[in-house]
């Protein structure tokens, strides 16, 4: 049935919008077998995200397409989203979401996973989170290790452009020291939370830090951190995508921040627990990667 | 302009603070009175046949072939748009669309008013609609439109809409089918 949602009746094809037909027709769903779903199909198929109102150029959009090209079964994914610059974009995705109440959202995809998994015993469901770092890591750090602390299977990407941004510029756990921001005068007094390393602690069995300056390396992490989040628990990833306009960059410049990135505080991070990376192993096995 | 509900909070003379609430089992809506559903049916058919351009919007739960249900459904109000004389624009998702709805060729809950105004539609039938959609969409037509609004409801019908239609499965919609084309003969339309 999930697949069969996008499916128009015969008798309202001539009255439906062609971006509707198009996306029935030539999105990428898990189902259609025969238009594989990745990073490399985008540029030929219908987007899931088409339009969107953020800033010109920034990177959470093209960090969004990443993920959305990453999923393995779109039909049956429900991404929780939580308040900030990157709920400009959900209310525009063709998927299933929820938004949460800001902070709440760990807690709020940990009820759909667990009612989900009870309602549809047959089908695998994939709950993704996605929310910025202050929803994240500031104000509902609490929600995201709980849950992880819980083992819920669950998979959280932050949008780490290392401000409250959608307010205006406030400085987040995940602000880097001395950073000032419009309304930060004085400068971050400590250090940016390295979360990916507390999610490893708590409970994570799959954790990375990177930039979005690679779309097939985001893509790949997305997939592996679903995968895993389906069979052995929690997952998160933590993804740099830089608000420019807070920290004054110009619309083409936010790829260059993120390369700049990749070899300084980005740089790379992986832990994979022990049963994740068998599991992965089998998946790749299996072509499931 | 709308007036303020008696909360002071709602914009919209919500129907529900005039005292309406949706028909009991067995029965419909017309505007306050709870009447037959045959009554109902023919008095909706009066409406849509007689009305200047009377529209079908479908929603969701009846565009996408889900499940049997909604393909029958879906010849179904094929049917009874010829019946009706009536267009048909979808509400095929609920999407705030950016930057704007083509107000021409669809229908969005978020600012329904804005496709009865551009195509001066006076009597509308929304079906298959997602209950808290189909609420807020026809809250708002009702406070800032004219047009007649007739919920045609696989639920307990909708207080907000003129006239509604409640349980309404494949084998209800091949009555009001059969109703309408006696109306329509009866009218000479
Ligand atoms: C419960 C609650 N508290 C506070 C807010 C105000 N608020 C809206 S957006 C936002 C900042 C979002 O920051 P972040 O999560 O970092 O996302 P970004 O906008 O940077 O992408 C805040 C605090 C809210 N909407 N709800
Ligand atoms: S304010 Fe920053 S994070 Fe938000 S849309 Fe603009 S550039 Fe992106």
């Amino acid at each position: 049935m999930s697949h069969d949602i996008y499916k128009i009746n015969p008798e309202f094809r001539e009255i439906m919008p062609k971006e509707i037909i198009e996306l029935e027709e030539n999105a990428t769903w898990a189902k259609n077998m025969d238009k594989p779903r990745g990073i490399k199909e985008l540029p030929d198929t219908k987007e899931l995200l088409e339009e969107h109102s953020l800033c010109a150029g920034c990177p959470e959009a093209a960090a969004l397409r990443y993920v959305l090209s990453a999923l393995p079964k779109p039909e049956d994914t429900i991404i929780v989203n939580s308040t900030g610059c990157t709920s400009l974009m959900f209310p525009h995705i063709a998927l299933h979401t929820v938004h949460s109440l800001f902070g709440n959202q760990n807690a709020v995809a940990s009820g759909i996973k667990r009612v989900l998994d009870w309602r549809f015993p047959d089908t695998q469901k994939d709950v993704v989170v996605l929310a910025g770092d202050g929803a994240t890591v500031d104000i509902g750090l609490d929600y995201t290790l709980q849950s992880f602390f819980r083992q819920e299977k669950i998979t959280t990407i932050c949008f780490d452009n290392e401000v409250y941004a959608n307010t205006g510029g406030q400085e987040s756990g995940m602000t880097a020291k001395g950073q000032v921001f419009k309304m930060a005068p004085t400068g971050k007094k400590f250090d940016k939370v390295p979360m990916w390393e507390l999610a490893k602690t708590s409970g994570c069995h799959y954790s990375v830090n990177m930039t979005a300056s690679a779309p097939k390396a985001v893509a790949k992490a997305v997939r592996e951190a679903i995968l895993v989040a389906r069979e052995i628990g929690p997952t998160y990833i933590n993804l740099y995508t830089p608000c420019i306009l807070e920290i004054g960059l110009s619309a083409n410049e936010g790829l260059g921040e993120m390369k700049d990135q990749d070899k300084d505080r980005f740089a790379s991070y992986k832990h994979v627990s022990p049963e994740a990376e068998e599991y992965l192993k089998k998946c790749k096995a299996e072509g499931l990667l | 302009m709308a007036n303020q509900g008696p909360a002071y909070y709602s914009p919209y003379p919500a129907a529900t603070y005039e005292g309406v609430i949706t028909p009991p089992e067995g029965k419909a809506l017309l505007l306050e009175d709870v009447v037959d559903e045959e009554i109902a049916m023919r008095e909706i058919a009066r409406v849509m046949l007689t009305s200047e351009n009377a529209t079908i919007f479908p929603g969701p739960q009846v565009l996408y072939g889900w499940n049997e249900e909604a393909k029958k459904k879906a010849t179904l109000i094929k049917e009874m748009a010829e019946v009706l004389n009536a267009k048909m624009i979808p509400m095929y998702d609920y999407r705030p669309k950016y930057p704007k709805i083509d107000a021409e060729v669809e229908i969005n809950p978020n600012h329904p008013n804005l496709t009865i105004w551009h195509n001066n539609i006076k009597a509308a039938i929304f079906i298959g609609v997602h209950c808290h959609y189909a609420n807020v969409a026809l809250k708002i037509v009702r406070a800032e439109t004219d047009c007649y609004t007739i919920a045609i409801c696989g639920l307990s019908g909708h207080e907000d809409a003129m006239a509604t239609l409640r349980d309404q499965h494949s084998h209800e919609l091949e009555k009001f089918i059969k109703i309408a084309k006696e109306v329509k003969a009866e009218l000479g339309k």
